[in-house]
């Protein structure tokens, strides 16, 4: 199934609007106008090389980086930004704290909090930052562990798993949240890669039940499989942009091409 | 009794110094916690000033800060009473003691703790921020038990200076373990001897405090593979 996703047939909600967004460090710009539209059900998978400023754009969606120009709103709201001495501030905190929350994260390297237990992890936000009462945050942990496959590990501390283990903690802790929209930055690209697949198939299964979800990979194949829109970008700048068939099968730009068949031959072996 | 009736003296004084060393040290805690905050800012004032505290307390030896500290104040106040003048305040021994080793130590708890904010790996703040945290609570739930690991041996390392820096006391008029050292071994005439119970009872502090240290480092390590 292909989605056309810029027709006005397309009535599902807007979950994550990002226009125009640039970040420059400096002299050093990174992105350079950069915009996505995600849907509700969305899977955007980017892809690029290193440097390419692929996770500074999904770090600049929950303001982890703060962009420097453009603007973005999830679900509707529009995160107030306002420029103080050269530097991009929010206008109100609380409001990007909000935001975050509706945002879950699952960064390259796990970031598990390294002094609390699995269930801890899971249900530190959601009981601290959101409200949920203890016993509802554990039950609903609980079914997230036992989801991903670690159940049996709720009482362990992160030190003890392996990576894949880590992480599929980290996916079920960004879900204890309930968030609307799921950011990977390269979920899998600190693994062994004997545990690559037990974390694609956790967000695999995530895809098919309909999450939105943005993601930084570089897992051709996988980006292909699941995404309904992929978006390859180079130097700061959107080169090509389509359905995964159109940017793997047949893209436009020579660069893109090069870069997928490159990927593609190098995922073979 | 082996200590000839001394012995109230000696106890009185035991307990001076280690009610000076606690509230010192939870004094100088806290100028720690604020220092390294400080010195870790954004803000270039707040680090010049951290800088200064830091650099220049750490320079001069203890006992030197001490006579300015408590002879300065003591002259500030008196000079600050003769203009409004109102009767003179007499500093309290006591807290002057309190203010002083306070000041001293925080500066070197500034470093132990700027250190070990630093060594608590970024992602962990990141993630916190990610789920919504706000500054205060990623700070209480996720950077301070996680610093705490790396802070312990430092301030068990600073504790144990510290409760030795309290007999310098003595000499801005204190009843410390070392002044009723002084005291029973003049009148008994047995310095030596007095000495040495001395020397075992600063020994038995630091010992004990030695273990409740180790305690809560075993606390704040919980999850942390032994490398």
């Amino acid at each position: 199934m292909t989605i056309d996703r810029n027709t006005a047939t397309d009535d599902r909600p807007i979950a994550v609007n990002v226009t125009n967004l640039h970040k420059h460090y400096g002299q050093l710009e990174v992105l350079k106008g950069v915009s996505l539209c995600a849907r509700k059900g969305d899977v955007v998978s980017m892809i690029g090389s290193s440097g390419s400023g692929k996770s500074t754009f999904l770090r600049c969606i929950n303001f982890l980086e703060m962009p420097s120009g453009g603007s973005i709103a999830v679900a509707g709201e529009q995160v107030k930004l306002e420029q103080k001495r050269g530097q991009t501030k929010p206008v109100d905190r609380r409001q990007l704290e909000r935001v975050r929350t509706r945002l879950g994260m699952v960064f390259q390297g796990f970031n598990l909090w390294q002094h609390m237990t699995v269930l801890e992890n899971l249900i530190e936000a959601p009981v601290h930052v959101l409200g949920v009462g203890k016993a509802e945050a554990t039950e609903r942990a609980e079914a997230l562990l036992n989801r991903v496959g670690l159940y049996n590990k709720r009482g362990q501390y992160p030190a003890f798993l392996s990576g894949g283990q880590q992480q599929r903690v980290a996916i079920a802790r960004a879900l204890c949240m309930e968030p609307e929209v799921m950011l990977f930055d390269e979920p899998t690209s600190a693994l062994d890669p004997e545990l690559v697949s037990e974390v694609l198939k956790v967000i695999r299964s995530l895809a098919e039940e309909g999450r939105t979800m943005i993601l930084v990979t570089h897992e051709m194949k996988f980006a292909r499989e699941v995404s309904s829109h992929v978006i390859y970008l180079y130097k700061g700048v959107v080169e090509e942009e389509g359905n995964p068939q159109q940017v793997f099968g047949s893209p436009s730009s020579e660069r893109c091409r090069q870069f997928v068949s490159a990927k593609g031959s190098a995922e073979r072996v | 009794m082996f200590l000839d009736g001394y012995g109230s003296l000696m106890l009185g004084g035991t307990w001076t110094t280690i009610k000076l060393g606690l509230l010192s040290m939870a004094v100088a805690l806290i100028i720690g916690l604020i220092g390294a905050s400080a010195k870790l800012s954004r803000s270039r004032p707040l680090r010049a000033i951290a800088t200064a505290y830091t650099t220049l307390i750490r320079s001069v030896p203890d006992l030197v800060l001490m006579l300015l500290l408590f002879y300065s104040l003591q002259i500030l106040l008196n000079r600050l009473t003769d203009w409004m003048s109102v009767e003179q305040i007499d500093i309290d021994p006591f807290a002057a003691g309190i203010a002083t080793l306070s000041f001293i130590y925080g500066a070197y708890f500034t470093e132990t703790f700027r250190a070990a904010f630093l060594a608590v790996p970024r992602g962990q703040m990141e993630a916190a921020v990610a789920h919504g945290m706000g500054a205060w609570l990623a700070f209480r739930r996720i950077l301070f038990p996680q610093m705490m690991r790396f802070a312990l041996p430092g301030i068990a390392n600073n504790w144990q200076v510290l409760i030795k820096a309290t007999a310098l006391v003595s000499i801005i008029g204190l009843n410390d373990l070392l002044q009723a050292t002084q005291d029973a071994g003049k009148a008994s005439m047995q310095f030596f001897y007095f000495s040495v119970i001395c020397a075992f009872i600063y020994l038995a502090i630091t010992t004990i405090s030695n273990g409740a240290l180790i305690l809560m480092e075993r606390r704040y390590s919980i999850g942390f593979r032994r490398g």
